[in-house]
């Protein structure tokens, strides 16, 4: 421990050595990060020496959530009164506010997609953002070339995302977890790079603008309404999402998924076909990424490559590792915590990629189940066979 | 009495290294067959072989299940393997940890379901009906196996006895005609093993399945075994029933001379 | 005859990139042949020497030190340096997660590339920075100066010795041994006295090393750097460890050369908009082909 103290204090030299090299405008960086510097020593050391605290401290946590979320007479007022809040959302609060909601819900839905593939059937998948490049790509496309509307766009840009999956996963499943996170990474970049060189195809790094905003049986709305309309769709889909999500995670699909991310040579020896259940899972997850990739081109009315980058591949990831893999909660929670704290905390944005690779090191070293704990999730998996079984006997 | 399992000439190399060597074994109908010998002799490998887990290098895997014609399995992926109607347990358990124990035997029944994404989504009759079964059949295999207690504790957290027989639930949920156990009586304790030997006696009469078992516990294989086949250096020294198996100068050369332990 | 020279352009140039891909891969290849790891923040540690080689240059260049001896501190400092790095991320990252499933362990590890590319982003800056050549041109090149310059020359040297002491320390040393038994076994090496921490620190201390050189030589090589080099160079690097077949020291070097070939003659014959598509795309087809490499061997899944 000491000595990971002695060299966190060195860490900060060569940045200190620079203000004797830059010029003035360095100054303030150098000082800054020497200040820095101090800040991570001391969260360093409270995150050790709360290591234990935590570990106490998360019974008492779980429980809180488990009772608010077992018991129907608590559930049910918050529930509904997250429903008017939700509705009403974009009647009280500006027009900039209703598109980080927009944004954040898209986060949500990339989210729990991506949950399916990494949190329930534990496939490493570094590449998720290809596909959402897909799905906002072929909506683009589509409309550019053949004047699409948003509607049909939404079930192709989603069908092409699977499609992209199921080409991709066929030969790449068979590889060992961290294989498969590699060659994820290399397909999700290679797709970027072909969409920034291929002029005649995607119109290169300039990308592609004047998307259409969804409409409504042919209807156009004005710039506001159609920002409010965007949010109650992206609304709509959070909510087939969970719903979907949540159905399959208690279905035969699921428990196989889950299976397979807990033992994969038992898993087989059950009679579970490995490569059909993981491309299932991967085809899936692709699928509402390419849904949602349509959405967001809807959106932005712009889309172009840098949109794709790894990094989105990165902060979805660290959505599902912090809320909480394979916990929907978890995860809808960690996509509003990522998506919204950037965007009202102006002063720190910039830190913003930086806290999020601190937070999946730290999250992983000091809880890696998430926010939203295992133990909720295995209670809900618990309650649910249990009523059922009571209902046969 | 027909033979349901029939393997003959099997042979599995790793490398230069020969596991299994030329290898004949028969399991009959209602039978309950051992396969013992010393640390190393290649009967995990040999479960592997035959459940898919490995390819084998040569030889012949049959089966034939009851009313159905005899077929090859060599070379099959595990999960058809286990389709066909063998299912086996693991000497280092691998239960699925983080799952309840009731989930536990459903993913056992996994291979006898239907159910795809589509009706899972959108939660048709068909699918709700077969949930339920699943369920219900479940817990029926948790009953026989005298687990039903546990059936909502989190696999890892229940006795290491129990989770021993969580394996042999989880495998009798995929309706086997032939159960292949590695090892079932490893690290417990006497009270439990005469349990087991109770289980798999049970297993045997009440539901007409054959057993075929890797075991230490010389007492065990004893009382159990219909018929024991005895390896060394991955070929077949021996085989009988257990008073000729007891007598074999041969065995008693090979675990004198290789585990002294394995016979006490 | 100038089809010819061409071709031997892109071979050395080939053979440059591939010397540094090597020096890298070695890093990724020695950590996961002892803990089976893929230490995603292992191209950060080579960006990392290579902005320590870059500032520690330009502040002894302004304090008026000499040539040479700028080329040796700066090389030295940026080793120290990363080697601290490599220290402290596996001792931050990894090691609490040393028994956690390996999906944990790659996410830490992905989180820690992130954090440290930022990191480095902030703390200097999002653009190129302009890195000083620093080599002198040999006289004796002079004469070839068109097809390879002294740069290149180094380059490939250094990774051929690198590769050789490498060799030496795994194959003759004690460490090196306790290294190949953890590799083997780790709990079999703890039970026969191997200090496993210490090998495992060794391991990412010896990494780090060999990574700074190559981040060094490269910067001095291309002339720029920014935070993001690491991010590429170590995919491909990784490529390159898994193309050698990864685990093996000669397979690192090999699978570097390998990727720098197939790079350099695909941008130099096909077309250099796509130059990282190529190795990315190299980099699926391996694994899906031939997951265990050219010099690796195929391992039976324990059961």
């Amino acid at each position: 421990m000491f000595m990971t103290f002695t060299i966190l204090v060195i860490k900060v030299d060569p940045i200190q050595r620079s203000v004797s090299w830059r010029w003035e405008n360095m100054v303030m960086v150098g000082v800054g990060s020497f200040f820095l510097s101090f800040l991570w020593r001391y969260a360093m050391a409270r995150k050790l020496a709360g290591n234990k605290n935590m570990a106490e401290g998360k019974i008492l946590k779980t429980t809180i959530i488990q009772r608010l979320m077992e018991d129907p007479k608590l559930f049910r007022p918050a529930l509904i009164f997250l429903a008017v809040f939700v509705v009403a959302f974009p009647f009280i609060f500006s027009h900039y506010q209703i598109n980080i909601m927009t944004t954040a819900l898209i986060y949500v839905v990339l989210g729990l997609g991506l949950n399916i593939v990494v949190g329930l059937a534990g496939l490493l998948d570094l590449g998720y953002v290809a596909f959402y490049a897909v799905g906002a790509y072929s909506y683009a496309l589509l409309n550019y070339h053949f004047g699409l509307n948003f509607w049909f766009a939404l079930p192709i840009g989603a069908g092409l995302g699977c499609l992209f999956g199921i080409l991709l996963g066929f030969p790449v499943l068979r590889l060992r977890g961290d294989y498969l996170a590699i060659v994820t990474l290399g397909f999700g970049e290679i797709i970027r790079l072909v969409m920034e060189n291929w002029n005649e195809f995607s119109f290169g790094p300039s990308g592609i603008a004047n998307i259409p905003r969804p409409d409504f049986f042919g209807h156009e709305f004005s710039l506001q309404n159609a920002t409010i309309f965007t949010y109650f769709i992206m609304i709509g889909l959070a909510l087939l999402t969970i719903f979907f999500v949540n159905r399959l995670q208690n279905s035969r699909i699921g428990r196989a998924w889950i299976a397979l991310r807990e033992d994969e040579i038992a898993c087989q020896s059950m009679g579970i076909d490995k490569t059909k259940t993981k491309l299932t899972a991967f085809a899936l997850g692709a699928t509402w990424a390419g849904m949602v990739g349509v959405m967001f081109a809807a959106k932005t009315t712009f889309i172009n490559p840098p949109s794709f980058t790894f990094m989105e591949s990165a902060i979805i990831l660290s959505i599902v590792v912090l809320g909480g893999a394979g916990s929907i909660t978890g995860v809808i929670l960690g996509a509003l915590i990522l998506s919204l704290a950037p965007e009202y905390l102006r002063e720190v944005r910039e830190f913003r990629m930086l806290a999020f690779g601190a937070c999946m090191v730290l999250m992983m070293v000091f809880r890696p189940q998430g926010l939203i704990t295992n133990v909720r999730r295995v209670y809900k998996f618990e309650k649910s066979p249990d009523s059922k079984k009571e209902q046969n006997l | 009495m027909k033979d349901i399992l029939e393997v003959k000439k099997l042979t599995m190399d790793f490398g230069g290294l020969r596991a299994i060597d030329n290898l004949d074994l028969d399991i009959q109908e209602k039978e309950i067959v051992a396969l013992i010998g010393p640390n190393g002799a290649g009967k995990t490998t040999f479960f592997n072989c035959i459940t898919g887990l490995y390819q084998p290098t040569g030889g012949d895997i049959v089966i034939t299940p009851p009313g159905k014609p005899a077929e090859r399995i060599n070379g099959l992926k595990p999960n058809y393997v286990t389709q066909r109607g063998l299912a086996r347990t693991f000497q280092n358990i691998r239960l699925f940890q983080n799952m309840t124990v009731l989930e536990n035997v459903m993913i056992g029944r996994h291979c006898r379901t239907y159910a795809g994404v589509a009706s899972a989504m959108f939660k048709t009759a068909f699918q709700r009906r077969e949930e339920n079964k699943i369920v219900q059949d479940s817990y029926e295999v948790l009953e026989k196996i005298g687990l039903s207690e546990y059936v909502n504790e989190l696999a890892k957290n229940l006795p290491y006895g129990a989770q021993r027989r969580l394996e042999i639930a989880r495998a009798m949920a995929t309706d086997p005609f032939l159960l292949l156990l590695d090892e079932p009586a490893a690290g417990m304790n006497p009270q439990e093993t005469r349990e087991l030997d109770d289980l798999i006696i049970r297993i045997r009469d009440r539901e007409g399945i054959s057993i075929l078992l890797i075991e230490h516990d010389m007492k065990l294989v004893m009382s159990l075994s219909d018929r024991i086949f005895v390896v060394d250096y991955g070929r077949k020294i021996a085989q009988g029933t257990p008073d000729e198996i007891k007598e074999n100068p041969v065995v008693i050369k090979a675990y004198l001379g290789e585990d002294l332990d394995a016979q006490a | 005859m100038e089809h010819f020279q061409y071709f031997i352009e892109l071979f050395l140039g080939g053979l440059t990139r591939g010397s540094i891909y090597a020096l890298i891969a070695l890093g990724y290849t020695m950590v996961y042949g002892i803990i089976q790891l893929i230490n995603f923040a292992h191209g950060e540690i080579y960006m990392i020497g290579a902005f320590t080689s870059l500032i520690v240059a330009v502040v002894l260049t302004s304090l008026g030190f000499n040539q040479l001896s700028i080329i040796i501190l700066a090389s030295l400092i940026a080793v120290i340096y990363s080697s601290a790095y490599g220290y402290t991320i596996e001792k931050i990252a990894y090691k609490p997660l040393r028994n956690a499933p390996r999906l944990s362990a790659l996410i830490s590890a992905i989180g820690m590339s992130i954090f440290l590319q930022n990191y480095v982003q902030l703390a200097q800056t999002s653009d190129f920075v302009p890195f000083p050549s620093l080599i002198p041109d040999f006289d004796f090149v002079e004469p070839f100066a068109h097809i390879i310059s002294t740069q290149e020359i180094i380059i490939i040297l250094t990774t051929a010795v690198v590769m050789i002491l490498l060799t030496i320390l795994i194959k003759f040393t004690k460490i090196g041994k306790a290294m190949r038994a953890t590799a083997q076994d780790r709990e079999m090496a703890l039970l026969t006295g191997v200090d496993v921490d210490l090998v495992i620190s060794v391991t990412f201390i010896i990494g780090s090393a060999t990574a700074a050189i190559g981040g060094f030589l490269i910067a001095s090589h291309i002339g720029m750097i920014n935070f993001y080099i690491g991010f590429i160079a170590g995919i491909k690097a990784f490529t390159a460890a898994v193309l050698g077949g990864i685990g093996s020291i000669p397979g690192a070097v090999l699978g570097g050369l390998v990727l720098g070939w197939t790079e350099s003659f695909a941008t130099g014959y096909i077309s250099s908009d796509y130059e990282d598509v190529f190795a990315f795309a190299l980099l699926v087809l391996i694994l899906i082909f031939r997951p265990a490499g050219i010099l690796g061997r195929t391992t039976a899944q324990k059961v």
